[in-house]
């Protein structure tokens, strides 16, 4: 089945989402999208899921223009969308999940799952993605459950496959085996959008490539008639250093150490287990892994939000374990944390009161117990300059800033002050490609100024990317630790560590 | 880009002076302030004439009983210090829950905090005696604040212990101070004498809010709470927008995530916001006993409590909101007395009204599709997500 976008346009309210744009997506080839956050692809793919209609323009389908009045229409035309975030019941079996909605019965409405087992088992073992049909969700991996989502679509007998961000819960490895999967359905005969913020994945899968800027498609054509560079700043506009510029480390005393932590919680569930790690002035240390092996319990345990059950903390020579968050606040710890939605910012508030956030008690902005918002708004005007956030006015309230903005003025606040360790995790989540590269900057900046950084991410590049040093997490250990002050790391063996299968045997 | 160059302490750009200008959606909020209530107002009246005739109200009578209700709530001396008296106890509970609400609480306690801070003001105000009335007065008012903020701090520290939703535990305390009222009131020393029924002896001359109108005509019964309201609203204020504490207590409303990451302190936070909304509420109670009633009988806060809810809700939990809402709703309940005697139709139709109210202003985009004048956006806010 072939789709051709024609001339979509849509707008909301003042804001253009797609302009003119046009698309072909054709059987057996995977079409890469690639675009910054607010470039126009939720857009897109929303009206292309039948949630939104477009203003102008046509959706042809093998020729014929098609109108769709809702998500079923989109369906019944064999378009099927695989979301970043899964929409599984997790208590119920893979069978189960797949067949939710169009549930085969036998002539008295009783539930068939037996034919719909078999069903399901034909379209598992035709395209390789051998998911074991009656295990609950909640006992599989991350990798198998998105395998789930796409078993869901191909039950649904779609013919064109959207996949939204599929690998940034991924492994390396996983990505692999996913690839591995997308190519046979393509080869039999899927039609596939595959978008993502992922350049060298596009280079890598991808057919044909469309780069949406603004709402507008800026680029399209064969991947290999593009450079990373190229599609970079066909995304961004302007010329983007690719890899952050890293000068050899000037490495000086332990900063931060942790010596044998452990996390136990109530239900003696082990987060962290005899956890050891050291982090250097004039350092960046790298904590690699995929989401959900204690990477966040880790950060809670340095910042000061969790106590750990044993083991000790040691922030400049002092014990800090039982220490406050403020205490730690004050002694220098900054801390980027990461989801700022839900932790990081009020999106209510201005971003002058998301710059005091955490310092409002500060006497460098109070007047005994009163807020002096003067002072407070000055503050944030000098952070909002020096940290590039884009914004009419600090009185402006935050939530309506872009991603890369409330996240910029995130690391404004907490590097504007007098620091000595920066714990940034997930420091550029859901940031758009020229804020990731201002972060990164940021980051690299603080660590040449002598102060010790921590940052804790799942994408692999970004940590590669900035770390001297990287350890691996898996399932609340250090799984390994590598050496990288000439980005001398091996990929592939952190992969291995990140997937549990670590160096030396220690699995 | 000229990151390199960090802007100092002592210079300021023009960029930096860009970015301190205000924001140009002040209009927005008066809107919302205002014109919102205004029209759900409307509304809910065109709505509340509906019902009437649907209760086979002659139409001359509906105009009648509307022009009776703005008589009694503002056409006259007396209407408006029967609005103002009204909206007294409205605007001081309305203060206590809009502040719990900011800080993430859903207070329905304030009924019962009214009950014991007036019963205690009650007993202060005859028990304690000798006192010169600037002492009295404003210690018997005290008091009652105090057992207000007390009570329902158990209800605060309840959650912060043990998790308790502070809905299910205000709840309780309310039905728990009613019969404890009802238990007091029967009690000798405190019970009026030569009386069977539960009725308080009377408040002492000393411990009376004054009058204020009273030069003009006897039975105006506008009392200096006036004063009190006036500056618990600057007080709220001050407390939500310019303190360290009310600060905290915003950020433990808007996103408890945040507090945590801020280092407020949850269980701290949701005691004090707990005690401060009760010392609000207790007032109340207070201001009723010493400035209306003079003396407490079962069921002297009169639902106002509850009442008080709505007026939060209706004022967005802002103290100028809270007060302009209380005023309404005092305007309401003088004016539907006024109606009853006027036009013979039943006060419950302004109980009605004031549901209506408070219905449309929970579902302002109900409103803003009756009236798209009056809403209709310059700016250009709206983002792709609406």
């Amino acid at each position: 089945m072939d789709i051709e976008l024609r001339g979509i346009c849509k707008r909301f309210g003042p804001v253009q989402a797609n302009q003119d744009i046009d698309l072909e997506i054709r059987a057996g080839e995977v079409l890469g999208l690639l675009g910054e956050n607010g470039a126009g692809k939720s857009t897109l793919m929303n009206i292309l899921s039948g949630l939104y209609s477009p203003d102008t323009g046509d959706i042809v389908i093998d020729g014929k223009p098609t109108i769709f009045n809702g998500p079923g229409d989109s369906i019944a035309a064999g378009i099927g969308m695989v979301h970043q975030h899964f929409m599984l019941v997790p208590v119920f079996s893979v069978v189960e999940n797949v067949i939710l909605g169009v549930e085969p019965t036998t002539g008295a409405d009783y539930l068939d799952l037996d034919a719909a087992r078999a069903q399901v088992q034909a379209i598992n073992t035709d395209y390789g993605m051998q998911v074991p049909t009656d295990a609950l969700i909640e006992t599989l991996p991350v990798g198998i459950q998105q395998r789930v989502e796409i078993l869901k679509v191909l039950f649904r007998s779609a013919d064109v496959l959207i996949l939204d961000e599929p690998t940034a819960v991924l492994t390396p490895q996983e990505v692999e085996e996913f690839f591995t999967i997308v190519r046979s359905l393509r080869d039999a005969g899927k039609a596939i959008v595959f978008i993502t913020h992922k350049l060298h994945e596009i280079l890598e899968i991808a057919d044909r490539v469309s780069v949406l800027r603004q709402g507008r498609v800026v680029g399209t054509g064969q991947p290999d008639s593009f450079s990373e560079a190229d599609l970079a700043e066909l995304m961004v506009g302007r010329p983007v250093s690719f890899s952050v510029e890293r000068s050899a480390a000037r490495t000086g005393e332990a900063v931060l150490s942790l010596t044998d932590i452990s996390l136990v919680d109530q239900t003696q569930e082990v987060s962290l287990e005899a956890v050891g790690l050291t982090v250097r002035a004039g350092e960046v240390v790298g904590i690699a892994g995929v989401q959900g092996n204690g990477q966040t319990e880790l950060v809670e345990i340095i910042t000061g939000l969790a106590t750990a059950s044993a083991g000790s903390v040691e922030f400049g020579g002092a014990d800090i374990t039982r220490a406050s968050v403020r205490a730690r606040h004050s002694l220098g710890i900054a801390h980027i944390p990461e989801d700022r939605h839900k932790s990081g910012m009020v999106g209510n508030f201005t971003v002058a009161e998301n710059i005091v956030l955490n310092s409002y008690y500060d006497s460098s902005v109070t007047n005994g117990v009163q807020i002096d918002w003067q002072r407070v708004r000055r503050r944030a005007a000098r952070a909002c300059v020096n940290y590039d956030v884009r914004t009419p006015s600090v009185q402006l309230a935050a939530g309506s800033l872009s991603g890369g903005n409330q996240q910029k003025m995130v690391v404004a606040r907490e590097l504007e002050r007098d620091v000595k360790l920066i714990v940034a995790s997930q420091p550029t989540r859901g940031v758009d490609v020229g804020s990731i590269e201002y972060i990164h900057k940021q980051l690299i900046d603080c660590r040449d100024r002598g102060n010790a950084v921590l940052i804790v991410s799942s994408e692999l590049d970004e940590i590669l990317d900035l770390s001297d040093r990287i350890y691996v997490m898996f399932e609340g250990r250090i799984a390994a630790e590598f050496d990288n002050s000439e980005r001398q790391a091996d990929r592939g063996a952190i992969g291995l560590a990140m997937a549990g299968v670590a160096e030396g045997g220690a699995a | 880009m000229s990151e390199t160059t960090r802007s100092t302490d002592t210079t300021m750009s023009a960029e930096m002076k860009s970015l301190l200008a205000p924001t140009v959606d002040s209009g927005s909020s008066w809107r919302d302030l205002f014109l919102l209530p205004l029209a759900a107002l409307l509304l809910a009246m065109l709505i509340g004439a509906l019902i009437m005739i649907a209760t086979s109200v002659a139409p001359a009578t509906i105009l009648e009983s509307f022009v009776a209700m703005a008589r009694g709530s503002l056409g006259s001396m007396h209407a408006l210090s029967e609005t103002v008296t009204a909206a007294i106890p409205l605007v001081l509970s309305g203060l206590g829950i809009g502040l719990a609400f900011r800080a993430g609480l859903f207070n329905i306690g304030a009924e019962g905090q009214m009950v014991v801070g007036g019963l205690a003001t009650a007993i202060a105000s005859f028990a304690i005696t000798g006192l010169p009335i600037w002492i009295h007065l404003p210690l018997a008012l005290l008091i009652g604040l105090s057992v207000g903020a007390l009570y329902a701090a158990i209800a605060g520290i309840l959650k912060a212990a043990t998790g308790a939703h502070e809905v299910i535990s205000t709840i309780m305390l309310n039905l728990i101070s009613f019969r404890l009222l009802d238990y007091v009131l029967r009690q000798p020393v405190i019970q009026k004498e030569g009386r069977s029924d539960p009725i308080s002896k009377a408040v002492l001359e000393t411990a009376e809010l004054p009058r204020l109108l009273a030069f003009i005509d006897g039975n105006l019964r506008l009392h200096a709470g006036l004063f009190i309201m006036l500056l618990a609203v600057a007080v709220v204020y001050w407390l939500l927008f310019r303190s360290k504490l009310g600060f905290a207590f915003r950020i433990s409303g808007e996103n408890p995530g945040a507090a945590r990451y801020a280092g407020i302190n949850a269980g701290m936070t949701v005691v004090l916001a707990m005690a401060i909304a009760g010392a609000l509420a207790g007032l109340a109670g207070a201001t009723q006993i010493s400035g209306v009633l003079g003396r407490a009988t079962p069921g002297f806060t009169a639902g106002i409590g509850f009442d008080a809810i709505a007026v939060a809700l209706l004022g967005r939990s802002h103290p100028v909101g809270i007060l302009l809402a209380g005023l309404l709703f005092g305007a309401l309940e003088a004016g539907g007395r006024q109606m009853q005697v006027d036009a013979g139709v039943s006060i419950d139709l302004i109980g009605i009204i004031q549901a209506l109210i408070i219905i449309f202003v929970a579902a302002p985009l109900l409103v803003r599709r009756i009236f798209p004048p009056l809403f209709r956006e310059r700016s250009g806010k709206e983002t792709a997500d609406d």
